[in-house]
């Protein structure tokens, strides 16, 4: 493997959103929040979701981690916002899908997302990318159970 | 010593690895082998294996002449009295475990003090964690200074007469200091404590004599030392070991069992419950019987030396920051660093495409990552087969890394 093929994985996209964090911050209010971090490498993220009418109104993140893990959770905040709770849950495990390399539903746009398929290429780096989208579909699970 | 010839006795070192020569430097991790170490587990398992202890068959003495002979490959090797103080375990974390959950929890009470350091592996926080919530006893931490180092001064602060136990680890898995647990170990023992050493990182690099340290329990792994994994060992002095009830009950560890009453076997096999881990031990005493015919002294002289030229090229790269004292003295083969806002997990995922091989993240000491404010850090290790051009191939791997991520920020 050369430096270019890591171009594969440090996609311009990628680093856009690491540098450029959309719905970096906390909701108040009556949203709900989420914790969770990669034990074995200590990356941590914090989610905040609103959701209205069984919709996501609002998504923000906190959090601390590589370049792999907060730009997805940026892409993910951007992704799930006007989404109901089952399409953000089917884009989290359309998301999973593509990052072990399998074939996956292309008939939704994913837009940015896209730009993290080659971190299929990198095992060790999986479990960054997924952090963010196991916080909301855990988050999306809770409120479930809450009602 | 010629590292270089060494290097030709590992033959995990001699490969290539996304295109690039490997160049290992995560033996704070784990250790390569040897093929010394290799050959000695097949032939084991191609001629000898059988169970320890009660075969009356061929087998089975050779399986027990090579298990007992490794016991006291590693008594000679930590200069202890007796094999009767030798504990073969799962590896550094079990013999911690053995300690906190036989002595510690049998001797300590509400009132009482466990003092460890901010520098400890997760291995030695948790153990007495948990036996501070069971008995009531409190845990208390020696304080570092601004370069990572633990001042005997702050240690005699720290400990009082109702610390019961002081457990600090001789080299830190991080910052690469080595600490001064002789002195440690005189201050806990003045105050009638016991003084207990993690030496995951210490036994694989330095001459250790348990003796002179005058520690009560010394814990290491197999593993970080050209051993296999899944092989540790607890020391323990005997009139401490004799008064402690086994952890785990079962096969081995009996002299008698009645229907209601059971009784055990004396040292030091009452604390080896079960079919021990027999190929292990035998791999263990080969890799002993391999660094100490390079010489445990010439080991850490190397290692030294590397020490001492990673912090001067690291140095080099801009935008590195070096965590732990400046410079090379009282400290072992590790380099821990960050590369400006680049994280380690990029640093490290790069490094990789060179072939170069580092650990990135907390490694298993987040107390002391808060300490640092890092949330993750990345670690170079260095090990009797690593050179100079090693730590060469590191500093152009992280100019390069540098100016990769310079172009996307």
């Amino acid at each position: 493997m050369s430096f270019n093929n890591l171009d594969t994985l440090y996609r311009q996209v990628i680093m856009d959103h690491y540098k450029n964090p959309r719905n970096k911050g906390v909701l108040e209010d009556d949203s709900l929040t989420v914790n969770m971090n990669n034990p074995t490498c200590g990356d941590r993220i914090q989610l905040t979701l609103k959701l209205e009418d069984g919709k996501v109104a609002d998504a923000k993140f906190e959090g601390e981690g590589c370049s792999i893990s907060m730009s997805s959770a940026s892409m993910m905040t951007q992704a799930i916002k006007g989404k109901t709770k089952e399409e953000a849950v089917k884009l989290s495990h359309i998301f999973s899908e593509m990052m072990l390399g399998k074939d996956y539903d292309d008939d939704i746009d994913l837009g940015d997302i896209e730009a993290l398929q080659g971190v299929s290429q990198f095992p060790a780096r999986i479990k960054c990318a997924t952090l963010a989208w196991k916080a909301m579909e855990k988050g999306m699970n809770e409120e479930d159970t809450a009602k | 010593m010629n590292a270089k010839e060494i290097r030709e006795l590992f033959p995990i070192l001699n490969q290539e690895v996304n295109g690039h020569p490997l160049v290992y430097l995560d033996s704070g991790a784990t250790s390569q082998k040897p093929i010394q170490v290799i050959e000695a587990v097949q032939k084991y398992y191609h001629y000898d294996n059988s169970n320890v202890h009660r075969g009356v068959h061929t087998l089975g003495t050779r399986a027990t002449d090579g298990y007992e002979g490794a016991r006291e490959k590693v008594r000679k090797f930590i200069q202890a009295k007796s094999t009767e103080e030798i504990i073969f375990t799962r590896g550094t974390t079990t013999s911690i475990n053995t300690v906190a959950a036989s002595y510690a929890k049998a001797n300590l009470s509400e009132g009482d003090e466990i003092v460890i350091s901010y520098m400890e592996h997760h291995s030695n926080i948790i153990p007495w964690q948990q036996v501070a919530k069971e008995t009531g006893a409190t845990l208390k931490y020696l304080p570092l200074q601004e370069d990572g180092t633990i001042a005997l001064s702050d240690v005699s602060a720290t400990i009082t007469d109702q610390t019961k136990i002081v457990s600090v680890t001789l080299v830190s898995n991080v910052l690469g200091v080595i600490n001064p647990i002789k002195d440690i170990a005189k201050i806990a023992h003045q105050h009638g404590a016991i003084m207990v050493v993690d030496a995951a990182q210490g036994a694989p690099h330095l001459k250790i004599d348990v003796q002179d340290l005058d520690c009560d329990f010394l814990a290491f792994s197999g593993h970080k030392m050209c051993g296999p994994t899944g092989i540790g060992v607890l020391y323990g002095k005997k009139q401490l070991l004799e008064n402690m009830e086994p952890v785990e009950f079962g096969g081995e560890m009996i002299d008698f069992v009645g229907l209601y009453e059971s009784t055990w076997k004396e040292l030091p096999w009452k604390f080896e419950g079960g079919t021990p881990i027999i190929a292990g031990a035998i791999g263990l005493g080969a890799a002993i019987d391999f660094l100490e015919e390079i010489g445990l002294d010439q080991i850490e002289a190397h290692e030294h030396k590397l020490a001492a030229y990673a912090l001067e090229r690291l140095s080099e790269v801009e935008g590195m920051k070096i965590f732990g004292p400046k410079t090379a003295a009282n400290r072992a083969g590790i380099v821990t660093f960050n590369l400006d806002d680049v994280h380690p997990h990029d640093v490290a995922t790069v490094l990789d495409a060179e072939g170069i091989a580092i650990r990135a993240g907390h490694h298993c000491a987040q107390p002391l990552m808060k300490w640092l404010k890092q949330s993750a850090t990345a670690r170079a290790s260095f090990y009797l087969y690593n050179t100079e051009e090693d730590i060469d191939k590191l500093t152009a791997g992280l100019i390069k890394t540098k100016e990769y991520f310079s172009d996307v920020f």
